[in-house]
């Protein structure tokens, strides 16, 4: 039988029992962050306090899995303190890891905490092997998470030009921005992912059925209408139906959620270390099918037997899934 | 397309049990039920924030009556109402019973049961998304929360209910206990 290198799977939590669901269904790793703007999904309800995360991390640790720390938003001025706080309550409470993107906290963290495993977030958006050496050059960075505009070539390209871990991610929603740069949720509500932790905030979101339609609009902006039956979106500004011209339709990307399953095989011949699946915003029956998924198509793999079918297209948004950028046909 | 719901409208005779139900005794019910929770899961209120001073409306789309729900730490309340009389509230979460109960037993994902249009949510997004992620880290179990409102005779109840539930599921589609070991 093969035995063939087996990638870590890092998975989501947004909760403390989201957390267990995910360790449970055979999470190597587990990501997740604290309940403030300190990390990419300062959701409402969602998060850790310090004490659930030193539990958590006892859960984790008990098993055998690792947890990550996010803190993957950049600092405000003046309020450099509520991001060092974090990384000082990471490392103090035995994080395996923190998920940096800001330049400042990143020398922070390799300046007083140098044990701390440090890895760059996608909010970073290193996409070349140039910014990757820097980052790992001047701050230690043993892991980078790719941004998702890459081809499975194009990953192969860069592993082959550094020598610190890259981490793609393999399922969940699907942002095709420059992330930590994109701009649009702050021009439509003045917050931001990269920012507040929060792109398209539910506090700006709205849902109404107006004449048989679903219509969906983020702060003032209408961002689609859909007929009854039709899946419902989420209302993002890349993945809004607009008209231009005598255009009409996601004029940006449609709503769809990114299925890698089937490219693991060309994803660990390309060199990634890590698959990252998305989605600390969402449930802990979220956590528990998709982790199974993957944790059973990663090992199928490693034992030479075919990869099982995909069945997770009911939990996607627009309950549709694509391979995304890994085999790009679009420039 | 979607493909047909996943949630079967409760069964019409189960319809024809609850519509001449007297809403102020089932209200005293539930709201014995919302206190024991708040007591027993301080942490779920706390999650919520703010938004447990919002009222929630719940709507199960194929039962003959809609919940009030305000979720506030040092006193929550619940009441049952007939779906003309709902009043105001914040933010409304409407769907089959089924898709409802299941969401609150963590068996199917909030998330993916508004993408497929099972359920409808109106109002105040960030609210119901506080609830939501609030409920799901709870990992609540109706029938052992209702137990325990019963205090120590509850849990020969609780026993009696749980031979009983597999076949009471079967019968009506609806996931009355939580099943995960999550």
């Amino acid at each position: 039988m093969p035995n063939r290198k087996t990638p870590e799977l890092v998975c989501p939590a947004g909760t403390p029992a989201a957390l267990r669901a995910a360790v449970d269904a055979g999470a190597d790793s587990i990501y997740c962050g604290f309940q403030d703007e300190t990390n990419a999904r300062n959701f409402p309800g969602l998060n850790f306090t310090p004490e659930e995360l030193a539990a958590g991390i006892g859960y984790a640790h008990a098993r055998g899995a690792r947890v990550l720390v996010a803190i993957n938003t950049f600092s405000r001025a003046g309020a450099a303190g509520t991001w060092h706080g974090a990384v000082d309550t990471a490392a103090a409470l035995g994080a395996d890891a923190v998920i940096l993107a800001d330049i400042g906290l990143l020398d922070y963290a390799a300046t007083r905490h140098p044990e701390l495993r440090r890895h760059l977030s996608v909010q970073a958006a290193a996409a070349n092997a140039d910014a990757i050496r820097f980052y790992s050059e001047a701050f230690g960075v043993k892991r980078v998470v790719l941004p998702r505009v890459l081809t499975v070539s194009e990953i192969a390209a860069i592993n082959r030009e550094i020598s610190c871990e890259t981490e793609v991610f393999v399922f969940g929603g699907l942002c095709v921005m420059a992330e930590g740069r994109c701009s649009l949720s702050s021009y439509a509500t003045g917050k931001s992912p990269n920012m507040n932790g929060v792109c398209s905030p539910a506090s700006h979101v709205h849902y109404r059925e107006e004449g048989g339609e679903l219509v969906s609009r983020l702060g003032e902006f209408t961002m689609d209408r859909v007929p009854k039956h039709h899946p419902a979106p989420y209302p993002t500004l890349c993945k809004g139906c607009f008209t231009a011209g005598a255009y009409r339709g996601h004029v940006f990307e449609d709503p769809v959620s990114l299925d890698a399953a089937t490219l693991i095989p060309q994803l660990l011949a390309a060199g990634v270390s890590a698959f990252k699946i998305e989605g600390r915003q969402r449930s802990r029956s979220y956590i528990r099918d998709v982790v199974t998924s993957f944790r059973r198509a990663v090992d199928a793999h490693a034992s030479g037997l075919p990869i099982p079918a995909g069945t997770l297209q009911r939990l996607s948004e627009g309950q549709t899934t694509t391979a995304g950028a890994y085999r790009k046909t679009w420039r | 397309m979607s493909d047909a719901p996943a949630f079967p409208a409760v069964p019409v005779m189960l319809r024809l049990f609850l519509t001449p139900l007297p809403l102020p005794l089932l209200g005293l019910v539930l709201q014995r039920l919302a206190e024991s929770v708040a007591r027993r899961r301080p942490q779920l209120f706390a999650r919520l924030g703010a938004h447990g001073g919002k009222a929630f409306l719940i709507d199960p789309t194929d039962v003959p009556f809609v919940f009030r729900l305000s979720p506030r730490s040092d006193g929550p309340t619940i009441e049952p109402l007939r779906r003309r009389d709902q009043g105001a509230w914040d933010a409304r979460i409407a769907g089959p019973l089924g898709a409802l109960l299941a969401m609150v037993h963590g068996e199917v994902d909030g998330d993916a049961l508004f993408f497929s249009r099972d359920i409808v949510i109106e109002g105040d997004t960030e609210a119901v998304l506080a609830l939501r992620n609030a409920l799901d880290d709870a990992e609540l179990d109706l029938l052992a929360e209702a137990a325990a409102v019963l205090g120590p005779a509850g849990d020969r109840m609780e026993s009696l209910a749980r031979r009983l539930t597999p076949l009471a599921s079967r019968l009506t589609g609806l996931a009355l206990t939580r099943r995960d070991g999550s």
